[in-house]
């Protein structure tokens, strides 16, 4: 557990200044490197890069497909899908639905897979602290 | 709370009934418009004073106490988000030219993905106030945090006449004061009752007027657009098949290329837009600055995921809007009216409910560019006092009670600023100028605040390259771009150049904006001056901000808690 104690909380204030001292910041950072090499924190980081990677690489190559496709590609958008409703309107009603629908599943995620990870992470620090 | 903003709401639809018998014909009755933007002044004012009354320590007046939840803030964020730009702007582009105008609102929209899944959550569990506390926590030096602190001025400022501008126009439109000096005052008194707004109600009583404001815009907008298809036998094809069918261009206008199809600069250049859109929303001061407001990490991702919602739903309004505007208006009367583009949903209103919707469009049109002008003014003092004053001329060791004294006289400075920005700027397009906003937050501020985030070997160098190689490369492209010289016959979407003389001509860079240059640049420039520093870096600064990003641990409290 001592492994994990940050010297003190920073940004609990100096009285004076809102920006704390040099000194005390570089204790505490010394002891928040012994949680960055830990295993547990390791853990929170990966399966946060495991959702948040893959999901901003898809999100920006389907806008940039969209923007691409309607830029050099016109034609192909405004085919018919039926009636007066085109590929292009198709297309950014999907960039509407996918926004959404990566919001969403982002915060059943997160509050799932990811926050019970964090927050077991939390209180052992601030207790470790007291 | 949100009673007061439904209760506004009510108010205003019952006030204009007795105007209609007033009413002289034409595009409304100014009095009745000028009544109605009187009342919301009210209203707000009243809640700026009974929420910031007791704003007091720094935390008051720059994060609301930190004690907002997450669907209030994250409705506040649509409200600072959804300028005049949004409302009336992308309405008159889908209006005038059809599907491109949608393109434009997508842009707007899947930006906020950024904020959510890489931006929110770390920047609230790191930083207190400003987008620099985030950088100076990893990298700790007088210059980052300078540096940081310009980029936002600029940005801000860039944002901030945008709106200003777009006031001149607006009003003009709605209260019928079509001499310069009459709009010159008008921007004067836009200036002054935000610089009110924000020494009265600091960042509770600005973030009250905002989830007010967005609440009374949304459901104007939805009304708004469920009558128009109510025109149409509730469905969109239809709605679509009529616009089409009234417009010279045919159902060209549901297809991409009428705006940006041009030429191949002018395919470049959407390119480019949608570079900015897309990233620039991510580095936005004031939408940084808002995610302090909340008790923690968590809250700020919840309001994230409101904003988008809320964002969303509305762009879907606007389309409905535009293509309800080219419908039942059309673009011959939307192009010669005052304003052009910008008239078309104030004329769509005139046209669905007369003078009584016409008089409550302005009116939430006139509280939009209230609001996001106060909570720009408000990001900007707050960047001035924490970062520039007690940062760097105080090196830290400022009084925080000075800082907030300092915050409040740059509020008022920076209102006069704006003002006379906005009285240059006026009759410039509102969506373009708020597009070049988006392109030097891209440039500037995106790269620096991902790679602290990020990268373990980011070093002070290379913050100060990203930052002032984005933001020089950003300002200078549209320096020697066609927006300030050599385009004396309107064209396209920026119309003519700020410098109309056929003679004057350093229009080097063919593109209207920047950002397909400049982030890349940028982000290239972050990386560069990062290998190349031969300081080592701290290791121990990383280990603390990604320990505090992921966890929250040592994260600013709320006042409440």
């Amino acid at each position: 557990m001592a492994l994990f104690q940050p010297a003190r909380r920073a940004g609990t204030g100096t009285g004076t200044s809102e920006i704390p001292a040099k000194q005390s910041t570089r204790r505490s950072a010394s002891g928040y490197e012994a949680v960055h090499a830990s295993r547990d924190f390791w853990t929170i980081r990966r399966r946060a890069h495991s959702f948040i990677v893959p999901a901003c690489v898809a999100f920006l190559a389907w806008y940039f497909l969209f923007v691409i496709l309607a830029v050099f590609a016109p034609g192909f958008m405004r085919v018919s899908v039926f009636g007066d409703v085109n590929m292009g309107l198709c297309f950014g009603g999907a960039q509407f639905a996918s926004t959404f629908l990566i919001a969403v599943s982002y915060r059943r995620w997160a509050r799932r897979r990811l926050d019970p990870l964090s927050d077991r992470l939390r209180r052992r620090l601030e207790d470790g602290q007291r | 709370m949100a009673h007061v903003a439904l209760m506004a709401h009510a108010t205003q639809m019952a006030r204009p009934a007795a105007g209609v018998l007033a009413s002289s014909g034409t595009v409304g009755t100014p009095t009745l418009n000028f009544g109605i933007f009187a009342f919301f002044v009210l209203v707000t004012l009243v809640i700026a004073v009974s929420a910031g009354g007791k704003s007091r320590s720094a935390s008051d007046y720059y994060a609301g106490g930190r004690a907002f939840t997450g669907w209030q803030n994250g409705i506040a964020i649509g409200g600072d988000y959804l300028s005049a730009a949004s409302f009336l702007g992308i309405a008159g582009i889908i209006a005038l030219a059809g599907y491109d105008g949608f393109l434009y609102s997508i842009g707007f929209l899947v930006g906020w993905l950024l904020v959510l899944l890489l931006v929110s959550e770390p920047l609230r569990n790191t930083g207190r106030y400003t987008m620099a506390d985030v950088i100076d926590l990893r990298l700790r030096a007088v210059p980052v945090r300078a540096g940081a602190a310009v980029a936002t001025l600029v940005v801000s400022l860039f944002y901030l006449i945008a709106q200003m501008a777009g006031a001149g126009a607006l009003v003009s439109l709605l209260l019928g004061v079509s001499t310069v000096a009459g709009q010159d005052l008008v921007i004067a008194l836009v200036g002054l009752l935000m610089i009110v707004y924000v020494l009265v109600g600091g960042m509770k009583g600005t973030t009250w007027v905002q989830i007010v404001k967005a609440s009374v815009l949304a459901a104007g907008a939805a009304v708004t657009s469920v009558w128009v298809l109510s025109r149409a036998g509730f469905s969109l094809p239809a709605l679509l098949s009529h616009a089409a069918a009234s417009s010279p261009a045919g159902r060209a206008v549901l297809g991409p290329g009428l705006e940006y199809g041009v030429s191949t600069a002018s395919k470049f250049d959407f390119i480019s837009l949608a570079v900015a859109l897309v990233l620039g929303t991510a580095g936005l001061p004031h939408v940084l600055m808002r995610l302090y407001t909340v008790p923690d990490g968590r809250e700020a991702r919840r309001s994230v995921i409101w904003t988008i919602w809320l964002v969303g739903l509305f762009y879907l309004c606007t389309l409905v809007l535009g293509f309800g505007a080219m419908w039942l208006v059309g673009g011959t009367a939307i192009k010669s009216a005052p304003g052009g583009g910008d008239s078309a949903v104030p004329l769509l209103a005139f046209h669905l409910g007369g003078t009584v919707l016409l008089g409550v469009v302005a009116a939430v049109a006139f509280a939009t560019i209230l609001a996001v002008v106060a909570g720009l003014t408000i990001t900007a003092s707050a960047c001035f006092a924490h970062d520039v004053y007690a940062g760097v001329l105080r090196a830290g060791q400022a009084d925080p009670a000075d800082e907030v004294r300092v915050a409040r006289i740059t509020a008022v400075v920076i209102g006069f600023v704006a003002v006379l920005g906005g009285i240059a700027a006026k009759g410039i397009d509102v969506a373009f100028l708020v597009g070049l906003a988006f392109a030097i937050a891209a440039s500037a501020n995106l790269p620096a605040i991902l790679y602290s985030l990020l990268w373990s070997r980011f070093t002070s160098r290379g913050a100060l390259w990203s930052i002032y190689g984005g933001l020089i490369s950003s300002v200078g492209l549209i320096i020697i771009s066609p927006v300030v010289s050599g385009q004396s016959t309107a064209m396209g979407a920026i119309g003519t150049s700020l410098i109309t003389s056929p003679h004057v001509n350093f229009a080097f860079f063919p593109l209207t904006n920047p950002a397909i240059v400049s982030v890349p640049l940028a982000f290239f420039l972050g990386w560069l001056g990062s290998v190349t520093d031969r300081r080592p870096v701290d290791p121990a600064r990383f280990a603390r901000m990604q320990v505090r990003a992921y966890t929250g641990v040592g994260a600013e409290r709320s006042n409440r808690s």
